[in-house]
């Protein structure tokens, strides 16, 4: 029991469910339960994973899909962020805007990837832009939060104290609204790594998607589920990044100041 | 709507701290309301308020609830402007910007040390390790000198109050204005920090202006009340009582007794 305990307070608890997963897979595959075309077992993913390293092929793959949603998560993020930071802070340009992105912000961006197909192809342009526009919104919508959600009070202390405008803005407005932005930028992680693989999936030469796709095409079903695996890792990888760093920026928030 | 003029300049470029000359020169005026009045709409909030305030003056100003006292509080700070009359300062370059509010909830930033947090205070005044040097000073004076570098979140109510006050007096402001500061706090708190606060004054000698709803706490603390009701000054009463003041003496009681009549047999 007390075992238990320790694991869960040092965050290993969070493994032990995967692994007792994999480990039951295993037991399955070999024992025949599971027929090696429908899922291949996690030794022969990592077999697959061991083969495409050596060639490079995983590794080339990996990093242009990173570079894509990296890529799509700058631009769609940093006008989110913009835009989001305009409009909490001015009534003018959040009466001129904000009906407008609401609309389009209904629009499940994925439904225009035959639009984005037609308009782009399936060169670099069309990925950009659907992770882009994924991100946009999670951060548009939690930074405009975020800095409506700000104490007036805390605001009228630092105007009676004479802050200025830009004093006002990094010393209360900003730290104020960070834990609603970080939320917003964990759930655009998410639509991220979500996006890019549905792009790619479609439509693409290169790439984690593209992997797959061949691999399907090849019937090489350990290839497949070796892309779904990385997917799933990067995705965690991206998290606790997000995590890390709401740790690190937010000490003084009693959410963050046990454990 | 009257033009209000308000005589002294709104400049913040505040005059260095160490011009307060404030010690000798009882019977100099703080600040004075000339028929000042205020109105929200069709709502006349204040009515023609005169009050005379001399440097250095404990004031007191109560009624009950929605008579104007805040509102007259937020004139004097410069948060609002009055909508009739004239509002002057002593020193007239000073003005607003050397007065500092302290308000009913602590108002500290979350995301700063407490030492950061009386920093603020020194906005325009001090910076650097000087204004760190001077708000350490201040803490040391609330006696909250070992709590600098802890975040507001874990100190007690009655201790995030002092950091407040520390905030408020660290820029050495000539006049006080102080809106129910210690409305929240559990009533051995609420004493301790009326001693805390008299010690200081009584140290700086600035103008303290208090708001308050708790007749006791004003008689215990002020040179002067004055009561406002319906928009007016109702009553203008000195305190001539010597200091320390013994929290229930009789002649404490006596005068509690005369504002407490006075506001439950009008109105």
């Amino acid at each position: 029991m007390s075992l238990a305990i320790r694991l869960a307070r040092n965050g290993a608890a969070g493994w032990l469910l995967p692994a007792a997963i994999i480990a039951g897979w295993e037991a399955a595959a070999r024992a025949g339960l599971i027929p090696a075309n429908v899922l291949p077992a996690p030794s022969a993913v990592a077999e697959a994973f061991w083969r495409l390293t050596l060639s490079g092929e995983l590794i080339r793959n990996i990093g242009v899909s990173t570079l894509r949603a990296l890529s799509g998560f700058a631009i769609g993020g940093s006008i989110g962020f913009a835009l989001g930071l305009a409009n909490g802070l001015s009534a003018l340009s959040r009466g001129l805007t904000d009906t407008t992105l609401q609309m389009i912000r209904n629009i499940p961006h994925l439904a225009l990837i035959p639009l984005v197909i037609l308009w782009f192809g399936i060169d670099e342009e069309a990925k950009l832009f659907l992770v882009a526009l994924g991100v946009f919104f999670p951060i548009y919508v939690n930074t405009l939060l975020g800095i409506q959600s700000v104490d007036p009070q805390l605001v009228e202390m630092g105007r009676v104290y004479g802050l200025d405008r830009r004093a006002l803005f990094f010393r209360v407005i900003l730290p104020g609204a960070l834990p609603s932005i970080f939320v917003g930028l964990r759930y655009a992680l998410g639509i991220m790594w979500l996006t890019l693989i549905v792009a790619e999936t479609i439509s693409a030469s290169s790439g984690l998607g593209y992997m797959a796709m061949q691999a399907r095409e090849f019937l090489l079903i350990d290839v497949v589920v070796l892309s779904i695996l990385i997917y799933a890792l990067l995705g965690k990888l991206a998290d606790s990044l997000a995590r890390l760093l709401e740790r690190l920026s937010l000490g003084w928030h009693p959410a963050f100041q046990k454990g | 709507m009257p033009a209000a003029t308000l005589t002294a300049a709104r400049s913040l470029a505040a005059t260095p701290a160490q011009a307060r000359t404030i010690g000798s020169v009882e019977g100099r005026r703080a600040f004075a309301f000339r028929e000042v009045g205020k109105r929200f709409g069709d709502k006349i909030v204040l009515d023609g308020i005169s009050l005379d305030v001399r440097a250095g003056q404990f004031l007191a100003v109560i009624g009950k609830s929605g008579c104007g006292k805040s509102t007259l509080l937020r004139l004097l700070a410069g948060l609002d402007r009055p909508s009739s009359g004239s509002l002057t300062f002593g020193a007239a370059e000073e003005g607003h910007s050397r007065t500092r509010f302290m308000f009913q909830e602590p108002r500290l930033l979350p995301w700063a040390s407490v030492v950061k947090n009386v920093e603020i205070g020194l906005t325009g005044i001090a910076g650097g390790t000087d204004a760190r040097q001077r708000a350490l000073a201040m803490l040391d004076e609330v006696g909250l000198a070992d709590r600098a570098d802890e975040w507001p979140s874990v100190l007690s109510g009655g201790q995030k109050q002092r950091v407040a006050l520390a905030r408020a007096l660290v820029g050495q402001p000539q006049i006080l204005a102080l809106d129910e500061p210690l409305g929240a706090l559990d009533a051995l708190t609420r004493i301790e920090m009326q001693q805390l606060l008299e010690r200081i004054w009584l140290d700086q000698k600035f103008t303290a202006v208090l708001v308050t709803h708790d007749v006791g706490e004003a008689v215990a603390l002020a040179d002067r009340v004055v009561v406002i009701g319906a928009g007016r000054i109702a009553l203008d009463l000195d305190v001539p009582v010597a200091r320390p003041r013994r929290h229930g003496s009789a002649e404490l009681a006596h005068i509690e007794g005369t504002i407490l009549d006075h506001l439950f047999s009008r109105t």
